[in-house]
C-alpha cells in the first residue's frame, strides 16, 4: 500500500480498520460471521404493501437497527394501480445500487483513494407480458441490468475502475442477482 | 531438496508412489507442455543446455528432464512407494508405506498441491446422458464423443483444454469464473521473462499484502504453444468458443451461469494492465525501452451483450463436461494435526508447526515461484538450512553425517 506524503489523510467515511478486524476475527469464529437479515410486510390495500426492517441477527446474539425502516411499495398508475410506493423491483435496483456504492466507498477508503462524488444511474429492462402471464417464454424478471457510476476521485481512470470491479466482486446483492438463490416460501 | 540435502549431508530417501515424475506422467493431457520457457524450468545445478531456451517442454521432455536429474544427482528415490499414513512419536517421524516403515527425524512433504480435483457438488446434477471428466482424466480431443462440451473453468487448464476441444471439431461451451488474463509475448520478450526480471517471481511470503489471496490466485492463462501465442478470452472467442459466466447452478437438467461474466473479465483485464504497467515502469527504471518494442495495450475481453444465463443440458448439444475447477492437495495419509479446517497445512514459509516437518511445492510458498519448477531450488535451500539446524539440536554430539533415517 502506498504511504501518503501529504497531511491530508484520505477520509471516505469508512472504518477499514474495523472491516479488517472483523475479518480476522471472523476467520477464527465462524459461527459469529453467521448473519441473518430480516423483513417483515403487511398488506395495506390493492398493490400496496409496507415492509418494515429493524431486527437482525448477527455476532452470535439478535440486534436491533437503531430505528425503524418502512419501506412502501406499489404498482404505478399505468398499471392501474395507486402509486403508493416503488416497485418492488425498483427497490432491487435500489438494493443493488446501495451495495455496490457502499463497496465502492469501503474499496476506496483500504487503497486510500479520496472520493469526491460517486452517482449511479441504473436501468433494467422487463418485457410486462411475463408477469401478466401473457407469454410463456419471457421471464417475469429483468432481461438485464445496467448500472453507470459517475466517480470524481483522486485516482486514475482505470483504479477507478479498479474500485467498481472490486465492489461487484464483493457485493451482496450482485451476488443474490448475478447468481441462483433458494427462497423457500411457506403458508402458515 | 535432495540435492540440498546431499550438499548439506543430511541423510535422506525420497519415496515416490509411482516413477520419478508420476504427475507429469499419469495426471497430465497429451499435448500439456511446460508454461515456464526452456531456460526458466530448471532446478539446482542443471539448468537447460538445448537449442531452444526460449520453447516450452513437451511432456516426454519435462519426464525426461526429471528423470535424468534423478540420475544426475543420484537422488536415493524409492520408486513405487506409497505413503499410506505419516505419524509422530518419540524420536521423530513413522512413515509407513506397503513396503515397510521408515522412522526418520525430519520429513519433507513435497506431493504438491494439485492431488484431487475439485469437482463442485452441482456436478451431481449432471444428467446421466453426459460424460463427466476431470482434467486428470482427460488425455485428449479424440476420447470425446463428437459434439458440443462446456469446459467449466477459465484458468490455464480450462483455457488450454477449450482451445484444443473446440480446434477438433467439438464446439465448446466455457464457463468463466475469476481468472488471471496475460499475454505471452509483451515487448517482444516472454512473459515469464519479464515477470522474473522484474523480480516479481522471487516476491516472498512475507512482503505480500495479503498472502491469502496471492496463494489462492488462479493459474495464469497461459500455454507453452511452439508458436508462442497467447491464449485468453478472446483468441478463444475468435476461434468460435462460446462464452458463459461461472457455472452457478443445475437445476433439472439445466444448467444456470452466472450474471458476472462482465465483471470477471473486467478484473482480468484490470489486473493485466497494472503488471503490464508495472513492466514499463521497471524498463523505464533499468533503461531497457531501447532495447525491446515499445508499451502497448491489448484489447479489452470481448463479452457480448447478453450471455447466456442458461444451458439445457438435456437437448444432446453437449456431450461432455470437463471440470477445469481446480485443485486441492490430498492429506489423508498425514496423520500428525497440521491440516486446517479447508485441508491445507499449517506452515509458515513452509515450516511446517510440528517440529522437523517441512512442505514444498505450494503456491506462493515461500515465494511466487514456489510452485514452478524454478522455485523448488531457492525453496529447498532456505528450508534445508533449517532442517539442517533442526538436526543438529536433536544430536547429542555432532557427527560429520548425520544419519536422519533409520529403516
Amino acid at each position: 500500500m502506498a504511504t501518503t506524503t501529504s497531511e491530508k489523510s484520505v477520509n471516505n467515511g469508512v472504518n477499514v480498520e474495523a472491516l479488517l478486524g472483523a475479518r480476522e476475527a471472523l476467520t477464527q469464529a465462524p459461527e459469529a460471521a453467521a448473519f441473518k437479515w430480516r423483513a417483515t410486510c403487511n398488506w395495506v390495500n390493492g398493490t400496496h404493501s409496507r415492509s418494515t426492517v429493524e431486527g437482525f441477527y448477527g455476532l452470535g446474539d439478535e440486534q436491533k437497527h437503531k430505528t425503524l425502516f418502512t419501506f412502501d411499495s406499489d404498482h404505478p398508475e399505468v398499471f392501474a394501480s395507486e402509486d403508493k410506493g416503488a416497485t418492488p423491483v425498483e427497490i432491487v435496483l435500489a438494493g443493488l445500487a446501495g451495495c455496490l456504492t457502499a463497496g465502492i466507498a469501503a474499496v476506496a477508503q483500504l487503497r486510500e483513494i479520496q472520493l469526491r462524488s460517486v452517482s449511479a444511474t441504473l436501468e433494467a429492462g422487463m418485457d410486462i407480458r411475463g408477469i401478466l402471464g401473457a407469454d410463456g417464454d419471457v421471464r417475469n424478471g429483468f432481461d438485464g441490468i445496467k448500472v453507470t457510476y459517475k466517480i470524481d476521485a483522486d485516482a486514475s481512470p482505470d483504479d477507478i475502475k479498479a474500485l467498481v470491479a472490486q465492489s461487484q466482486k464483493r457485493s451482496a446483492v450482485y451476488d443474490i442477482i448475478t447468481n441462483p438463490t433458494n427462497v423457500t416460501v411457506e403458508v402458515k | 531438496m535432495a540435492w540440498w540435502l546431499a550438499k548439506r549431508s543430511i541423510d535422506h530417501v525420497v519415496l515416490e508412489r509411482g516413477e520419478v515424475a508420476n504427475s507429469w506422467r499419469t495426471e497430465r493431457w497429451d499435448s500439456l507442455r511446460l508454461l515456464t520457457p526452456n531456460w526458466q524450468s530448471r532446478l539446482p545445478g542443471y539448468g537447460y543446455l538445448g537449442t531452444d531456451p526460449d520453447g516450452f517442454r513437451t511432456m516426454p521432455e519435462t519426464i525426461d528432464f526429471l528423470e535424468r536429474y534423478a540420475k544426475v544427482i543420484a537422488a536415493p528415490v524409492r520408486s513405487h512407494t506409497n505413503v499410506t499414513s505419516v505419524r509422530s512419536n518419540a524420536s521423530g517421524y513413522e512413515i509407513v508405506t506397503h513396503d515397510g516403515s521408515w522412522q526418520c527425524e525430519a520429513v519433507v512433504i513435497a506431493t504438491g498441491a494439485c492431488n484431487i480435483p475439485q469437482v463442485p457438488a452441482l456436478a451431481q446434477a449432471v444428467p446421466a446422458a453426459i460424460t463427466t471428466l476431470t482434467p486428470m482424466q482427460y488425455r485428449n480431443p479424440g476420447q470425446l464423443e463428437q459434439s458440443g462440451v462446456l469446459v467449466v473453468g477459465a484458468s490455464a487448464t480450462g483455457a488450454q483444454i477449450a482451445d484444443e476441444i473446440h480446434r477438433s471439431g467439438r464446439p465448446v461451451t466455457l464457463a468463466v469464473g475469476e481468472h488471471v488474463r496475460v499475454p505471452r509475448i509483451y515487448r517482444g520478450k516472454d512473459i515469464q521473462w519479464w515477470m522474473d526480471a522484474i523480480g516479481l517471481l522471487d516476491e516472498r511470503y512475507d512482503e505480500v499484502d495479503d498472502l491469502v489471496r496471492a496463494r489462492n490466485v488462479p493459474s495464469l492463462q497461459l500455454a507453452g504453444f511452439s508458436d508462442r501465442r497467447t491464449i485468453d478470452l478472446n483468441s478463444l472467442t475468435a476461434i468460435g468458443v462460446k462464452l458463459v459466466g461461472r457455472l452457478a447452478g443445475i437445476v433439472d437438467g439445466r444448467a444456470q451461469f452466472s450474471g458476472s461474466l462482465r465483471n470477471m473479465c473486467a478484473l482480468a483485464d484490470l489486473k493485466m494492465n497494472r503488471l503490464l504497467d508495472a513492466i514499463d515502469e521497471w524498463a523505464g527504471e533499468h533503461a531497457i525501452d531501447g532495447d525491446v518494442e515499445p508499451p502497448h495495450r491489448f484489447e479489452p475481453t470481448t463479452v457480448e451483450a447478453s450471455p447466456p444465463l442458461g444451458l439445457d443440458l438435456t437437448r444432446g448439444q453437449i456431450k461432455t463436461i470437463i471440470w477445469a475447477t481446480g485443485f486441492r492437495p490430498d492429506y489423508s495419509w498425514l496423520d500428525v494435526p497440521v491440516v486446517d479446517r479447508k485441508g491445507f497445512i499449517r506452515h509458515d514459509g513452509g515450516i511446517v508447526e510440528t517440529p522437523g516437518m517441512y512442505l514444498l511445492g505450494m503456491p506462493f510458498l515461500r515465494r511466487r515461484k514456489s510452485s514452478l519448477i524454478d522455485g523448488a531450488g531457492d525453496d529447498a535451500r532456505d528450508l534445508s538450512a533449517h532442517l539442517l539446524s533442526y538436526l543438529s539440536e536433536q544430536t547429542v554430539a555432532s557427527r560429520p553425517v548425520r544419519r536422519a533415517l533409520s529403516r
